[in-house]
């Protein structure tokens, strides 16, 4: 397997949970202890309440994809190989929203609102990362 | 209600790829050429504005580094502002309160940048170093997953306007083309001598889809400044005041691909309201141009058309020379120079005193200029006029 050259996300102590459940296969996002809104990424405190409590929620990790673009340039040494690509914000079915990548899906097939489920790739020891596959039937 | 404050001077340095002078010297050459167009000299300033750009890097301090290079010594203002795009604008509103409330007589307002280094010039759109995504500091996953600059992040919210509005390239290509046509009557634009066609702008390479290279603004060396005075005062000064009817501002905060709104619905009514005057009395309009897609929201916010209406508002020809809605006369930041919000303030003092000449537009009284940043999150506008 050749070595992976993308960027490598830091394990910040914030983000350290969310880490640690890509790599048991889960996707967890924070919620309020307040109100119960769930957003991502981690965050000090919530934007709806103010409340500073906060916990992470196992998430479905079922959604839809809310927006997207296809980068043509190459920012970074990594990618040089796979332009263009997309990029997307998924809907989670809780309500928060995620930068991911889709995976198995060419960018000129993707549409607004097409229902996905996270996927797991392991990105390095220490790094598994959450990203997307379309759900082409129901059921899958 | 009676203006209490004009701009005075304009001062506008060669832009685009100027490699000889630094963004220090940009600055310092503006104000200079600012004053001279005012009658000033710099012991008339006594405020002083920056908004730093890209190359002032994180120059906190940046206004007294101004000052300092400048030897000027009896500041009773003086500040580095940064609301993004929607700076240019404030700064001009910032020091409009100040000397009404007698803190200070005469100020300069100034921008400028030189990210364009020899021998390697960068592409036509903003560099790919952002850290602050749209959707909150992910620490490193956007890089994870390749999304890079603030292109990408206003490309994701331009995606969402043509989902839900029908909004086409052949839209944003009109603003290009539009745009284009304007900067074609401008001998100062970057793009003076370049014609472009809505083929020409389909044919540009992707940057990130759906943002075409001619979508997204120049970069440019150069700098901008305006002296801001009372209206009392500018009216005995070399040239004819552009008096500063109406002003505010606008931060809607929240998510902008779920809203697809700008702080200008927020910010208008403040200046209109201040201003006395209805969209109907505008002549000329200078929007905050960092994309085709930008105009298109703004002529939606501002209520020059219905929501979602705006790119065949544009297709439609409305906005280009000789529609009945001039719309960034000089060729905007898409196709003359990208000065931050110094680029639609400049045009509009242009217009508004005459200077126009061969983009001109006929009878031009009132300008509505706007500021734009942070991905559609903060807001500002002019009302400015040639009447009082």
């Amino acid at each position: 397997m050749p070595p992976y050259t993308k960027p490598i996300p830091t394990v910040t102590p914030e983000l350290r949970p969310f880490f640690e459940a890509a790599k048991r296969r889960e996707l967890v996002v924070q919620r309020c202890r307040g109100c119960g809104t769930y957003r991502f990424p981690a965050r000090e405190l919530c934007s709806n309440c103010l409340s500073r409590a906060s916990e992470w929620v196992r998430v479905s990790g079922a959604g839809e994809v809310f927006s997207f673009n296809v980068m043509h340039q190459v920012y970074h040494p990594g990618f040089a190989g796979e332009v263009p690509y997309a990029v997307v914000i998924v809907k989670l079915a809780e309500g928060a929203k995620m930068t991911s990548n889709l995976v198995g899906v060419l960018p000129g097939d993707i549409r607004i609102g097409m229902p996905v489920r996270v996927v797991f790739e392991d990105i390095s020891d220490e790094v598994t990362l959450p990203r997307f596959a379309a759900v082409s039937s129901p059921g899958v | 209600m009676i203006p209490y404050t004009a701009i005075a001077g304009l001062g506008i340095t060669q832009q685009g790829k100027v490699y000889d002078r630094n963004h220090v010297g940009f600055a310092v050459e503006a104000v200079q050429l600012a004053l001279a167009d005012a009658g000033l000299d710099r012991g008339d300033l006594d405020g002083l504005l920056l908004n730093p750009g890209l190359s002032w890097g994180e120059a906190a301090m940046g206004s007294f580094q101004l000052q300092q290079a400048m030897g000027l010594r009896n500041l009773r203002l003086s500040a580095t502002m940064n609301a993004g795009g929607a700076t240019a604008a404030a700064m001009i509103q910032h020091a409009g309160g100040a000397i009404a409330a007698g803190m200070c007589t005469t100020v300069a307002c100034v921008f400028s940048d030189a990210p364009l280094k020899p021998p390697k010039p960068q592409g036509a759109e903003k560099g790919g170093g952002g850290s602050a995504g749209a959707y909150g500091f992910a620490r490193g996953l956007d890089a994870a997953y390749g999304q890079f600059g603030i292109n990408a992040m206003y490309a994701m919210v331009a995606r969402r306007h043509m989902h839900v509005y029908g909004t086409s390239n052949d839209h944003f290509g009109a603003v290009a083309v539009a745009q284009r046509q304007w900067a074609n009557r401008n001998p100062a634009a970057q793009l003076h001598e370049t014609p472009l066609t809505l083929e020409d702008y389909h044919r540009s390479r992707w940057v990130v889809e759906p943002f075409h290279l001619l979508d997204c603004c120049l970069v440019s060396n150069g700098g901008v400044a305006v002296i801001v005075t009372s209206a009392e005062r500018a009216r005995d000064l070399k040239r004819p005041p552009v008096y500063v009817r109406g002003m505010g501002q606008g931060h809607p905060g929240g998510d902008p691909a779920e809203t697809l709104t700008s702080g200008a619905v927020l910010a208008k009514e403040t200046a209109l309201r201040m201003a006395g005057l209805t969209l109907a009395d505008v002549d000329v309009v200078e929007l905050y141009d960092c994309y085709t897609f930008t105009v298109i929201v703004c002529l939606e916010d501002y209520g020059f058309c219905k929501k979602g209406e705006g790119g065949p508002f544009v297709a439609d020809g409305k906005t280009a020379p000789g529609g009945a809605l001039p719309v960034n006369t000089g060729g905007g930041q898409l196709s003359s120079f990208y000065m931050w919000g110094m680029t639609p303030i400049s045009e509009a003092v242009i217009q508004l005193r005459g200077d126009g000449a061969a983009r001109q537009v006929p009878d031009a009284r009132v300008a509505l200029v706007s500021g734009n940043g942070g991905i559609l999150s903060t807001h500002s506008t002019l009302i400015l006029s040639g009447e009082r």
